[in-house]
């Protein structure tokens, strides 16, 4: 299971960051997508997995409960993963929509100040 | 008055002249000097008990944990500094008045005169190192801007960029030397750092301490070869030439090293380090001020001459030098500013500072040849002036230097420049003043009015005054400042005729070899010119553009506006951290144990993993990729459910939803393929770099999921008191509100301003040209028949109020079962934008009465003002109450603070996800774009008008 878990982790950090290094905004932001993914999917696990011991507390039983930190760490996390990819992604379609061209490195004469500058 | 108030007043005052310039400039110039008067008179109350021999003191611990103290004290030196600065700065303040012209403005002068002079103030009062660096640090920003001051010349702004390079340079380098200071004495205090002279000698962090500070104070008073900063700060107006560089600024060096003498001095080290710059700035000095044509130059190259001198003394690291050297601060501040404000008459009624456009003033201008007769005279150290003693007391300190086992050396070279400062000083005199009256000067000479002359001649009558009655006037604060130097009780009594002595011999030497130099000055003029010489700022210049250009190569190199190439370099820079960590920590066997591998968590893996691949091979169809990474996005949901995570698997499946909705609404303005443009070769580069990043992840946490903690968590702390004490059993909810309520407030904060920025986003980019390109587009692909489709609209209408219940259901049993504001956020937005898909975005605006904003900030504050509840009740922000209640008819349930904190993550959420959903949206809008009345019953409108006009 650990295998599993890991595995997925280490591929989907490298297909996220293999297209995070392509040149065009919208696979970056796929890209971005995978690897947050992967990013909570690791912090989830640092909890260590437990099967069926969701931690919500049982009033008339003892019974184990599973890592509830990094659950809550990762909760978040994924909203705040929403609200970055929406900006990112504002940003770049806008940048789109006024260049015409949506690729992310800067060319010579953007470097210089563009041509719309 | 309070030594916080003396230092204080100059910056609060610094206000007024910028204020009251709007009255005049008389006004301006009043309050200034009313600012500089008050501060000088809060001093001298403290000065009889000063000159007894107390030490005043006000303390304020203000970052005692950093030993960064607000303390002051007034002792002997301090006193001497303190009263030069403000003394000297009130006679500044009435010559500039009447010296600057009406283009000038005058209100910016003062007020960075008035900073300048705080900061000032503030370094000699200082008793804490960390506080006089920052007052430190505020003398070389508001000299830079006095220096800079007339703006509009080249040489001003040049030289003051230089003067703060320099400046700056050595101060960073001080901060340096004295935390090295504070960390030997374990203090920052200065009274404190005093005391352990033998531990610091003793330390072998003493050299380099040592060689730090010196760094910083040799290049604020311009010893060699830091010199060349100040002549070319002559470009600044006269009076903060006369200011910055006879009293002040670069007398801040010398302060220091007089302040850190008791500690400092004594050593071999700190005697051939100061002891020979000190004199090789001396020589080097007079020998340039000699055949310098500008006046201003003159005394700019003769300051630094007396600084080195000064200097030396210090270096000398005997008593009687050291008293020398007070007694000549003292001197050169009187005649030096007197000199300077002295050319600058001249500069102002000649029109010109060239000395050889000038000659024979003496009869045109005889009050101002009076003056700077007497100063420059006294500069020449011609008795009976003041600058005699303290010069007698100087040669009389070199004859009893012994250099290297050099006898000879020391004495001989301080003869050296004692004869050309005769000669420069004579010069002055000589080439200015007297001589044929000339009839080719650049205007009409003539003395100027009171407001002008009467500044140096308070400066002059001290300069009689000290050189004929040294003991009534000087002793008392010469003794105290000289006494706060050694540490010891020093005895002080100069006096015109003290024998025959080798000073005395040496003095003479210098006079007429000086004589003998101006009336050989042609001569020695034409040699000089014909000596090789480094030129400063054409080397300060080189080094700075070398400088430039190696920072803007390296900024160009690694910063050249590509993306990709930032994320490679940092890429390749952490997985390389990565590996040196893994191959130099230690690495236990595995102890936790593994679960099993089933069926269902293999299928899921194996679609997990597939469709991460599938959008990986399958990204240049940008729209599959969409498809397949919602597929990815609901596997990693359903591995939270299944690995014990309800509430990450609810959350994870809503975001997922309302992202790809994003996506899907961005992708339809944006191309539909990605090109194919990488070369092999770069591919190949990515791939081996992103699964070398996948492998050291994936890697990472497996060797971290087989071994179990190697401490204990947290979690159990949490585990335990959920209930106790969050009273609810949902223990991811209780952290997120209760436990870590904080983070969860800055979270949503962050989320409503990401919101917000898209929001500006979409306002910025509709009101530029885009907007008329987004107007007019056409369709990528024929729309479908039906903007809104019937079964859809009737389908979401249906659906919006039991979303809006579900939402309530998940909100409220969030605190003990899965669920809580996050997850009901999510659903009602998601709620809201079936509306927007199915019926239209208009349809949908138009009944959406509450601004988005406004639900981000009720949340945001609906948070906060929950969280300051604690406060009522004594107890920290964010701490949370519940009880339970019994009403009738109903079960038994809880009322809790953290619901209402929840009720607010709950309105951020859903506002912060729809602002950004409906800001996207507003792209789309199309005049004529069929939404006005999809599928409403609406009795008033004529539909059978419409079907008539559709056919």
């Amino acid at each position: 299971m650990e295998l599993l878990l890991a595995s997925a982790v280490g591929i989907l950090t490298a297909g996220g960051i293999y297209l995070i290094l392509r040149q065009r905004t919208f696979p970056v932001i796929i890209g971005l997508s995978l690897l947050s993914y992967a990013v909570n999917l690791f912090l989830f696990a640092t909890g260590r997995l437990a099967l069926n011991q969701p931690p919500i507390l049982n009033k008339y039983a003892e019974v184990g409960y599973t890592d509830p930190l990094p659950q809550a760490l990762v909760l978040t996390a994924i909203v705040i993963s929403f609200g970055m990819t929406a900006v990112v992604l504002m940003m770049a379609l806008s940048a789109y929509l006024a260049s015409k061209d949506d690729r992310i490195d800067m060319t010579d004469s953007d470097a210089q100040g563009g041509e719309d500058a | 008055m309070s030594l916080f108030l003396i230092a204080a007043l100059p910056f609060i005052g610094a206000v007024f002249p910028a204020l009251l310039i709007r009255a005049g400039r008389n006004a301006a110039s009043l309050s200034t000097g009313a600012v500089t008067l008050l501060a000088l008179v809060g001093l001298l109350v403290h000065a009889p008990a000063v000159l007894r021999g107390e030490v005043v003191t006000s303390r304020f611990d203000w970052l005692p944990d950093l030993g960064l103290n607000a303390n002051f004290q007034l002792d002997g030196l301090g006193l001497l500094f303190a009263t030069l600065i403000l003394g000297i700065g009130l006679l500044i303040i009435t010559y500039a008045r009447f010296y600057l012209s009406r283009e000038d403005p005058m209100g910016q002068f003062y007020s960075y005169l008035l900073m300048f002079q705080g900061a000032m103030v503030g370094i000699v009062l200082s008793d804490n190192i960390l506080l006089l660096l920052i007052f430190w640090e505020l003398t070389s920003l508001s000299s830079f801007l006095l220096i800079g001051y007339w703006k509009h010349l080249p040489e001003g702004r040049q030289g003051a960029r230089m003067a703060l390079t320099v400046t700056g340079a050595g101060g960073l380098s001080m901060i340096a030397g004295m935390l090295i200071l504070g960390h030997i004495a374990g203090s920052y205090d200065l009274s404190v750092i005093l005391q352990h002279k033998e531990l610091i000698q003793a330390s072998p962090l003493y050299a380099p301490a040592l060689i730090l500070i010196l760094l910083g104070c040799f290049t604020k008073s311009a010893q060699f070869p830091f010199h060349f900063w100040l002549p070319h700060a002559m470009a600044a107006p006269t009076p903060v030439s006369a200011y910055l560089h006879s009293a002040t600024m670069v007398k801040a060096g010398l302060f220091l090293m007089a302040r850190m003498w008791p500690v400092l001095s004594g050593t071999d080290l700190w005697f051939y380090i100061v002891g020979s710059i000190g004199l090789i700035t001396m020589v080097l000095g007079a020998v340039i001020a000699l055949f310098k044509d500008d006046l201003k130059a003159l005394l700019a190259f003769s300051t630094v001459s007396h600084l080195g001198l000064i200097t030396m003394l210090l270096g000398f690291g005997t008593e009687a030098a050291a008293v020398a050297a007070v007694f000549h601060i003292i001197n050169h501040a009187t005649f030096k500013a007197a000199l300077f404000m002295n050319a600058g008459i001249v500069d102002h009624e000649t029109h010109t500072r060239d000395i050889k456009l000038l000659g024979g003033l003496r009869h045109l201008m005889p009050v101002t040849f009076t003056l700077a007769g007497i100063a420059a005279l006294s500069m020449a150290g011609i008795p009976p002036f003041n600058g005699f003693l303290s010069k007698e007391m100087m040669l009389e300190a070199a004859a009893h230097t012994d250099w290297a086992g050099v006898a000879w050396l020391v004495p001989a070279l301080a003869v050296f420049g004692a004869l050309f400062s005769v000669a420069y000083s004579l010069r002055y005199i000589a080439h200015v003043f007297l001589g044929k009256k000339r009839h080719d000067y650049p205007s009409h000479p003539h003395d100027p009015g009171p407001g002008l002359w009467l500044p140096p001649a308070v400066l002059v009558t001290l300069v009689v005054l000290i050189g004929l009655f040294p003991n009534a006037i000087a002793t008392p604060l010469v003794t105290a400042a000289a006494t706060a130097v050694t540490g010891h009780e020093v005895h002080f009594h100069p006096a015109l005729w003290h024998g025959l002595t080798p000073a005395l011999y040496m003095s003479i030497v210098a006079v007429l070899g000086g004589l003998l130099l101006l009336a050989l000055h042609r001569g020695a003029l034409a040699v000089w010119n014909n000596l090789p010489r480094p030129e400063a700022k054409v080397i300060f210049d080189a080094l700075v553009r070398g400088l430039t250009q190696a920072s803007r190569g390296i900024t160009d190199g690694l910063h050249n506006g590509s993306l990709t190439r930032y994320a490679v370099i940092f890429l390749i820079f952490t997985m390389g951290l990565g590996w040196y960590a893994f191959s130099t920590g230690a690495f236990g066997p595995e102890t936790h144990e593994t679960l099993p591998i089933t069926a269902m968590p293999l299928l899921g893996w194996f679609c997990l993993v597939g469709s991460s691949l599938c959008v990986v091979a399958f990204h240049h169809n940008r729209l599959l990729s969409l498809v397949l990474i919602g597929v990815t996005g609901l596997m990693v949901s359903l591995s939270f459910s299944y690995l014990s995570a309800p509430d990450l698997a609810l959350t994870q499946i809503s975001v997922e939803v309302v992202t790809i909705i994003l996506l899907l609404l961005a992708l339809n303005f944006l191309p539909q393929e990605t090109p194919r443009e990488s070369s092999p070769a770069r591919r190949i580069r990515d791939i081996a770099i992103s699964v070398t990043a996948g492998l050291g992840m994936g890697g990472l946490i497996y060797a971290m999921m087989t071994r179990d903690f190697a401490m204990p968590s947290i979690s159990e702390y949490h585990l335990a008191n959920s209930y106790k004490g969050g009273g609810g059993t949902n223990v991811v909810n209780v952290i997120l509100v209760d436990f870590r309520g904080f983070d969860t407030f800055g979270e949503i904060t962050v989320l409503g301003i990401a919101a917000i920025i898209i929001f500006a986003i979409t306002e910025a980019t509709l009101g530029s040209r885009v907007r008329a390109r987004l107007l007019n587009r056409k369709p990528w692909k024929p729309l479908a028949g039906d903007a809104h489709p019937l079964m859809m609209v009737v389908a979401t209408r249906m659906m919006m109020p039991i979303a809006f219940m579900v939402a309530a259901y998940i909100f409220f049993r969030g605190h003990n079962l899965p669920g809580g504001g996050f997850i009901a956020g999510l659903i009602a937005a998601i709620a809201v934008i079936m509306q927007y898909m199915a019926s239209g975005f208009g349809w949908a605006a138009e009944r959406q009465k509450l601004p988005y904003h406004g639900i981000i900030g009720t949340g945001v504050l609906v948070a906060a003002v929950t969280g300051m509840g604690a406060w009522f009740n004594g107890l920290p922000f964010l701490t949370s109450a519940f009880g339970y209640v019994h009403l009738p008819f109903l079960e038994e349930f809880e009322l809790a603070t953290a619901a209402l904190f929840d009720l607010g993550v709950f309105l951020a959420v859903w506002g912060a996800v729809l602002l950004a959903l409906q800001s996207l949206s507003r792209y789309a809008w199309q005049p004529g774009i069929a939404s006005e009345h999809p599928m409403d019953i609406n009795p008033e409108r004529d539909d059978a008008e419409i079907e008539q006009e559709g056919h």
